[in-house]
């Protein structure tokens, strides 16, 4: 098997403080300052995780020219062409409903509140594609613990930036405006759930979801929503763009189940990108052994 | 000249090959980044187009009063088959892996395969009856066959509908010019219903002037 079993300890852990708080405070700096610089190709380093996958990455090319953002239109090339219009600075984060503290949060911010890592991650599209993908993030529990959720927070919800003037794609009415997504609280909360703003130890391209972005690697692509400018904790389960769209193809969990077929075909294979043939898709994208508690005595057909 | 090279069958036959020299070469640079996507894509895409021109050279020749026309019908249909069966067998192989069971499963299970399935399996008495000598052998009863291409061209579309996720766009553009060519046919078959109507009632009313006419 290739998938790492995490262990208890957190890399803050294991790395002496000192030197722990010295390259946080590096990284801070460095991000900042590269992301300000508003240079595509800045550079955005993160410190390695356990919780990489050993896979080899797919290439940048491969990663950056292929891609689903119907903000920018439908088919796979059109990020890649039309994101140059996306303004990624300034950019804000509203986190707001069942918190404490709830805040407004300049991108600057969010990449202060946790040293950045590198996740090496496989991402596995609904369509029945796939890739290694070497993102740069902080964990998305980072962000929600620093506004103190409350008791009644038992979901996030996720919107994605509605602008018309930069996002050509949103003239078209293919999906109801904005783009939403959500989890449970618990599902947000896990380690493996982070908040993307880098790739390949580079600032995020604006085509990947820049600037922050939510990957969930255990779920079909689409759950992990781009481009984030309003989070909400809240106490019903939110309402999400392809289960809107499509509910009888697209549930809220969407959790990678090769047992479960899409109405219109099957989820037993996969065709990862730079390969010949298609290979077995595993149950949560083979992150079972950190994820699958979560569904324990869940009937995932019926929780799709 | 230029009228002659227009009209040679050889010029229209190399450039219907077009789109298969097209995917070749960019399969040979490497550049795509889902390969087996593109080809499955493209070789259904290009089948398609083929079956809408087959059904296109009717009206043409009708509205044109070339019966020119006729001689590339032929061809095209073959090429609507040579495409389809491409795009079968890259589905065969690169999709199913020749996984027989999962492909009787998937033909069976998946209503999108199982019109693109049928319109295939339509496709091939036509393509094995399209010699002369099949022609004057099936006599009324080959026009009677042939007239398959309109199930044939309706599965296809719906085939590529019910494949698409969420942005119609496309299949669209498709459905509509099958609209066109089928509501043509339509449209001459009532003007001609009318018309014999007509002359009936005519000749029903005016006994002196049908005998006449």
């Amino acid at each position: 098997m290739l998938i790492r079993r995490p262990g208890d300890i957190l890399p803050s852990e294991i790395t002496p403080k000192d030197v722990f708080l010295n390259r946080r405070q590096f990284m801070a700096a460095a991000a900042g300052s590269a992301l300000l610089a508003g240079e595509a190709a800045a550079a955005l380093k993160g410190i390695p995780s356990r919780y990489s996958a050993s896979e080899q990455p797919n290439s940048r090319k491969e990663i950056t020219s292929y891609n689903n953002f119907y903000e920018f239109g439908t088919s796979k090339e059109d990020p890649a062409r039309n994101a140059g219009s996306l303004k990624t600075r300034p950019w804000q984060v509203v986190v707001e409903g069942e918190a404490g503290k709830p805040k407004t949060f300049g991108i600057e911010e969010i990449l202060k509140l946790a040293p950045l890592e590198e996740r090496i991650y496989r991402l596995r599209c609904v369509e029945g594609w796939s890739m290694v993908i070497p993102w740069v993030g902080i964990p998305l529990a980072s962000l929600l613990k620093a506004v103190q959720p409350t008791g009644n927070a038992k979901f996030v919800a996720f919107e994605t930036l509605n602008d018309p003037k930069q996002m050509p794609g949103l003239a078209s009415r293919v999906l109801d405006w904005p783009y939403r997504e959500g989890l449970r609280m618990d599902e947000a909360l896990h380690p493996l759930t982070i908040l993307a703003v880098g790739l390949y130890g580079e600032v995020l391209p604006n085509q990947n979801g820049a600037p922050i972005r939510l990957v969930v690697p255990w779920k079909y692509g689409f759950k992990s929503i781009k481009s984030i400018v309003r989070i909400r904790l809240q106490a019903q389960q939110p309402a999400t763009s392809w289960n809107l769209a499509a509910p009888n193809e697209y549930g809220f969990y969407s959790n990678v189940n090769p047992a479960v077929a899409h109405p219109r075909w099957s989820q037993a294979t996969e065709r990862r990108i730079g390969e010949f043939l298609k290979r077995k898709t595993l149950p949560f994208n083979g992150y079972g052994d950190q994820v699958a508690r979560l569904y324990q005595g869940m009937d995932l057909a019926k929780f799709f | 000249m230029l009228l002659r090279v227009l009209q040679s069958g050889s010029l229209w036959f190399v450039l219907s090959l077009l789109p298969l020299l097209r995917a070749v070469l960019l399969l040979w640079q490497g550049e795509l980044v889902n390969p087996v996507e593109f080809i499955t894509r493209s070789s259904g895409t290009w089948a398609l187009v083929f079956l809408l021109l087959t059904l296109a050279i009717t009206p043409l020749r009708q509205i044109s009063g070339w019966s020119g026309w006729l001689q590339y019908r032929r061809m095209l249909g073959l090429y609507a088959f040579f495409y389809a069966v491409l795009h079968f067998g890259i589905y065969l192989w690169l999709d199913q892996l020749f996984d027989w069971a999962a492909i009787v499963r998937d033909i069976i299970e998946r209503p999108f395969i199982t019109v693109g399935m049928l319109a295939l399996l339509l496709l091939i008495p036509l393509a094995m009856t399209s010699t002369k000598a099949m022609m004057r052998r099936l006599k009324r009863r080959w026009g009677q066959l042939h007239r398959l291409i309109y199930p044939i061209a309706i599965l296809a579309v719906v085939h590529f509908w019910w494949l698409v996720k969420k942005d119609l766009s496309e299949p669209m553009i498709y459905a509509a010019v099958l609209t066109l060519l089928l509501g043509w046919r339509c449209r001459a078959w009532l003007l001609g219903f009318t018309g014999r109507l007509k002359q009936q009632n005519a000749r029903a009313h005016n006994p002196h002037r049908g005998q006449a006419g």
